[in-house]
């Protein structure tokens, strides 16, 4: 079924009877071409572009939970491109354009509201720093605007531009950028890649990877073995524990990221706005909430919660940017699970075993690359050679010296 | 979140400055410049373990001693099992 307002005015003539499950819970077979492990976001967007652009339509998502359970329902929602290192721009910027396109192309409402992404600056250093990265997202054709204070006051009037200690002087803005909705874009994806003949199997947990000479011929779930001629392995979050079912060693370490949401007020905050002084950043749901969050938790991490301490660094960020929040009630605080890497960096790459590859290594950034990883990664399962807008993104760029440092902070994962 | 530091006693994590996992320094020998040794060392310096249990890591006690400790913990409870003052480099398993 096409959702559609024809859809809309039949079932409101029928008493909403002829909605139909947007994907079927389905069981898996025997084998498949390809096996994507992980029904997060990117396993889904994925599974959707195998069957859509490389017409690879006999494919199973093998997903431990429940689909988007991970980090696709536990993230901030941020969509951007505004990244500093030419290895990383055309491949958010590819992202930024399938955000622009997605709600067509899934024929789902995934909310996505190109509200604008303004990062504030509070030095002369800092803004020649954004200048910086402005000018090279616009030599790379983003879209990049550095505004003033008074730019910024006509955006936000409800910061504290006076603040003694990180006064506001501007900020860079990405227009294009913005929020959507991550529990919308896993159903949409979900949809779309059922409809195609995708098998998506929930409460099927992976515990091995069966190989043959070298090579992969399946996965060992708990709903047995099922074969494949390739898997790909998309589970942010998991990827050392799953890539140790092939006996590979990764160059990730896992921390918790917290987020929060305060209680619903009326809309106040009409864009995305990071503290430049400081890690916070913050936007507001269409609920009302206002969504925020901040620093990592600093010590690996596997519990999916995290540190009062991290909690109580957020909070003080928030009300040195807008003291208004100090009277807000925190609704619902929650951790994800990152993987975070030696450069900051994604990873979209084969492995050194034949048929098994990998995506990861997001960081805390894999939501806003939901449909450019889902995209590169199903091209490089498709044809066995990466995307063009992905090829930096190796597992042999750290041992080469081609690291793609956005922070300039080298091996250490939590200082990413 | 308390950790019992050797030679502080038990004190809160604010105290602390985590490194990550406890990796060794290569114990090897010959030309550095060769693909042996350069590999051991990005292997060292890049690949961790990262397991949901049982983590041996390094942390620095910034705010008291300075020492360095080496810590056994639970990454997936976040329960402190061991700390240890390390003043060798870990070997090289």
């Amino acid at each position: 079924m096409t959702f559609s307002g024809f859809e809309l005015l039949k079932n409101a003539l029928n008493g909403q009877t002829g909605w139909t499950p947007h994907w079927r819970k389905a069981q898996p077979k025997a084998s498949y071409d390809v096996i994507i492990i992980g029904g997060g976001g990117h396993g889904l967007a994925t599974a959707h572009y195998l069957a859509k652009e490389f017409g690879i339509r006999n494919v199973a998502v093998i997903e431990k939970g429940w689909i988007g359970s991970g980090n696709a329902g536990r993230n901030t929602t941020i969509i951007r491109s505004n990244y500093l290192l030419a290895g990383n721009i055309p491949f958010y910027e590819l992202g930024m354009k399938l955000w622009e396109g997605l709600e067509q192309d899934l024929n789902y409402n995934a909310m996505v509201s190109q509200r604008g992404v303004l990062n504030l600056y509070h030095t002369d250093g800092q803004r020649d720093a954004f200048a910086r990265r402005g000018n090279a997202m616009r030599l790379h054709g983003v879209d990049a605007e550095l505004l003033d204070r008074e730019g910024v006051k006509t955006m936000a009037p409800y910061l504290d531009f006076d603040n003694a200690r990180f006064p506001v002087q501007g900020g860079l803005l990405q227009r294009r950028g913005g929020t959507a909705r991550h529990d919308g874009v896993v159903w949409g994806y979900a949809r779309a890649a059922d409809k195609r003949g995708v098998d998506i199997v929930e409460n099927c947990e992976v515990t091995g990877l069966r190989q043959e000479n070298g090579k992969i011929i399946g996965v060992e779930t708990t709903k047995g073995f099922i074969g494949a001629k390739r898997v790909g392995v998309s589970v942010a979050g998991n990827s050392s524990r799953v890539a140790s079912l092939a006996g590979l060693r990764l160059p990730i370490e896992c921390h918790a990221l917290q987020a929060f949401v305060s209680e619903s007020l009326k809309p106040v905050i009409d864009c995305v706005v990071t503290f430049g002084a400081g890690h916070f950043y913050i936007s507001q749901s269409d609920k009302g909430s206002l969504v925020f969050g901040g620093d990592l938790d600093p010590y690996p991490s596997y519990a999916q919660r995290g540190s009062l301490a991290i909690f109580s660094d957020v909070a003080e960020n928030a009300i040195a940017l807008m003291p208004m929040l100090g009277r807000l009630r925190i609704l619902r605080s929650w951790g994800g699970l990152v993987d975070m890497s030696m450069d900051g960096s994604p990873i979209i790459d084969k492995t050194p075993i034949d048929g098994l590859f990998f995506n990861g290594a997001w960081c805390y950034g894999g939501f806003k690359a939901t449909p450019a990883a889902g995209f590169c990664f199903a091209h490089l399962i498709a044809k066995g050679e990466p995307h063009p807008a992905a090829a930096a993104y190796r597992f042999d760029r750290f041992a080469s010296g081609n690291v793609i440092d956005e922070k300039g902070v080298g091996p250490s994962p939590n200082l990413h | 979140m308390l950790i019992n530091c050797p030679y502080c006693g038990p004190r809160d994590l604010a105290e602390f400055v985590v490194n990550g996992e406890a990796i060794a320094r290569p114990d090897v020998d010959g030309d550095f410049d060769g693909p042996d040794i350069r590999a051991a060392f990005a292997e060292a310096v890049y690949l961790r373990d990262n397991p949901a249990g049982l983590h041996r890591e390094h942390w620095f006690h910034s705010a008291g001693c300075q020492s360095w400790l080496l810590v056994e913990r639970d990454t997936r409870t976040h329960e402190i099992v061991k700390v240890e003052a390390t003043r060798e480099p870990e070997r090289a398993p």
